[in-house]
């Protein structure tokens, strides 16, 4: 079953400790510098936000259908089957198709570096296989960003917006979205006045079925597109042929 | 030897100082240093103009070889060398546009051995990988009969049916591939031009785009090398233009009606200002210029309705790549002067490149000049040296 990370903006205090549980998982500086920073960047996989007294984080989704592993050339992204979306660093030739496709903008590039690697939140894959929580997850005082299985925190989701209908929207973020995300978010404002794309304009169907209708008809497309050329060929020269062999056959019917 | 500094001479060379500066920090500084790419502009001007137009350019090849030897228009023959010439050069300095661009393009070769066959960018780079290498051989004659091989030019013949049918193949797919790439990023790109038909839009232009480039190509060669142009072949090329503006013209407003845009689109705004001049420029200036029979029927007014179509192109391209963005984004952006200065430098190594092919091998063939009768031509035919002169051109 996939595991997934469920975060209740309404439980944030903002306290920022699962910036720092990240980097040092990451092993990434992590210091009052980069603590203010309230970008992601290459060096910073995920950020608290704050908005008045409300709060927001924000990390790689972890798409059920992730568009960056299905542009990338040379399949350097891949989605495990626990639920993340893991990069493997030799085989990126740094084309940044990754970057440009996702919806959530989620993959940063190393721009100064020489021999650049795409930086994201990969979710722990080495915690989560080992049936650990995220980094982020065990280290949240207040049980904002809340580690388990996919489907048991859709489920508590549901039950925490019933039971506090004044507390929340009735939606979690995530659940439907570009087919469904590993990160569902819980709020009791609008996620979009964070910088998550709307729900509306990025819709429900899985964003790599976009290219898939084009992409499954080149297959067939390969051998009719070779045989009409291969025909138009055939038939353009055979014609010139029956031509100047008419035109001998008069030349030589006239010298008769 | 002498060396006589003249004005192309010079532009060149410049051109090329600052492009090696400009490569310098590209590779000692990475490309946070070269560029105005960022996190939020991941594709800049490289991908915009060097990738999308590049490729583009470089669809004469497949046309005049699809018109000659596909539908048999002997008519044409004069140009096809000439147009496999360009996209051979093209498709080359397309490759070294992606390895600037590339942030590890010394793994280029991954694309090989790790394969994703549901990405759009690896079918492109295969298509071009593969279409480069039939362009070679396409290419190759040119070679053989400047060191009158016989037998090797026997064998290409063999296989030249092949070599046709594969070249206009592998154009379809990463012509229409290259609109493919932006089909996933529906959210992303301004809804001006991001459309399901994008492989169909990308497709029909470069058709236009391969015959405006060999009448823009023609034209430009023949004043370099002070040959006769062939009037009655600029002439076809111009009608065949004409009509592959109009459908292209009449499929992007198919594409406007069916997508509900065309109040949109006669709004003003920022993005309403790029369409505009990209509608402008590669329909309806050119289409009313070719509409005229006396422009149809002049060496001058084809390469100007030519010149500006091309424009009107390299416009869709930059649009779809760089100002669709925007919006989404939420700011500008604008290359780094570095990022202008490699693509500048490209291109100055296409024009030489070009000029000294020409220069010694049989691109252009003599013995039609003969046939045409123009004695004066016959003389200055193999007096060619002034091309370098105009490589920069």
């Amino acid at each position: 079953m996939s595991k997934a990370i469920l975060y209740d903006s309404t439980l944030c205090i903002g306290c920022k400790q699962c910036e720092a549980a990240c980097a040092r998982q990451n092993n990434l500086r992590y210091d009052d510098g980069v603590a203010s920073e309230s970008v992601q960047s290459e060096h910073k996989y995920t950020v608290v936000m704050t908005k008045g007294d409300k709060f927001m984080r924000r990390l790689c989704m972890h798409c059920e259908h992730p568009a960056c592993a299905s542009v990338c050339p040379v399949g350097a992204f891949h989605k495990t089957k626990e639920g993340p979306v893991v990069y493997d660093v030799w085989k990126c030739i740094g084309c940044r198709y990754c970057m440009a496709t996702c919806v959530f903008s989620q993959p940063k590039y190393e721009w100064g570096s020489l021999n650049p690697r795409v930086r994201k939140c990969i979710m722990c894959p080495e915690r989560v296989v080992a049936g650990k929580p995220t980094a982020c997850a065990e280290i949240c005082p207040t049980g904002a960003t809340k580690f388990g299985d996919r489907d048991d925190l859709i489920k508590e989701a549901q039950d925490r917006i019933r039971q506090n209908p004044s507390t929340y929207l009735d939606r979690i973020y995530g659940l439907h979205e570009v087919g469904g995300t590993c990160v569902l978010i819980l709020s009791g404002m609008n996620v979009e006045e964070f910088g998550y794309p709307a729900s509306a304009k990025i819709g429900d169907t899985p964003m790599p079925e976009y290219t898939g209708r084009v992409m499954e008809r080149v297959p067939d497309f390969i051998p009719v597109w070779s045989l009409v050329l291969g025909g138009i060929y055939w038939i353009s020269h055979r014609r010139a042929e029956v031509a100047a062999a008419e035109a001998e056959e008069r030349k030589n019917g006239g010298a008769r | 030897m002498k060396f006589k500094f003249t004005f192309w001479k010079t532009v060149f060379l410049v051109i090329m100082a600052l492009g090696l500066y400009s490569a310098y920090v590209r590779y000692a500084h990475g490309l946070g240093a070269a560029t105005n790419m960022s996190d939020q502009f991941p594709w800049g001007f490289w991908i915009g103009f060097d990738c999308l137009c590049g490729v583009m350019l470089a669809a004469g090849g497949f046309c005049m070889v699809g018109a000659v030897y596909l539908f048999n228009v002997e008519s044409l023959h004069s140009v096809v060398r000439p147009a496999v010439l360009t996209a051979f050069l093209g498709y080359l300095l397309f490759i070294v546009g992606l390895l600037f661009d590339l942030g590890r393009p010394w793994f280029i070769w991954h694309q090989l051995i790790y394969m994703n066959p549901h990405s759009v960018m690896f079918e492109v780079g295969m298509c071009v990988m593969t279409y480069t290498t039939v362009l070679f051989f396409e290419f190759l004659p040119n070679v053989f009969e400047r060191f009158n091989l016989k037998t090797p030019i026997k064998w290409i013949h063999k296989i030249y049916p092949v070599l046709i049918v594969a070249g206009i193949l592998l154009s379809t797919l990463h012509q229409s591939s290259l609109g493919s790439l932006y089909l996933i990023m529906p959210s992303k790109l301004h809804p001006f031009w991001y459309s399901p038909a994008l492989p169909f839009f990308f497709f029909a232009s470069a058709v236009a785009v391969g015959l405006a480039m060999t009448i823009f190509e023609s034209t430009q060669s023949a004043k370099a090398l002070g040959r006769h142009l062939e009037l009655s072949v600029l002439v076809r090329l111009g009608g065949a233009l004409l009509v592959a503006l109009w459908v292209n013209a009449l499929l992007r407003f198919e594409d406007f009606f069916r997508r509900d845009m065309l109040r949109q689109i006669v709004k003003p705004s920022y993005e309403a200002y790029f369409l505009w001049l990209e509608l402008a420029l590669s329909f309806v200036i050119p289409i009313t210029l070719l509409s005229f029979r006396r422009v149809r029927l002049s060496p001058g007014g084809l390469y100007l309705a030519s010149v500006i179509s091309l424009f009107g192109f390299i416009t869709n391209r930059l649009n779809v790549s760089l100002i669709g963005f925007e919006t989404f984004v939420g700011h500008h952006y604008v290359p780094k002067w570095t990022e202008f200065s490699v693509t500048l430098m490209i291109i100055a190594t296409g024009f030489a490149l070009f000029g000294v092919a020409v220069k010694y091998l049989p691109i252009f063939p003599r013995e039609e000049l003969v046939d045409e009768g123009f004695t004066l031509s016959k003389v200055m035919a193999p007096n060619v040296s002034p091309v370098l002169e105009h490589a920069g051109d």
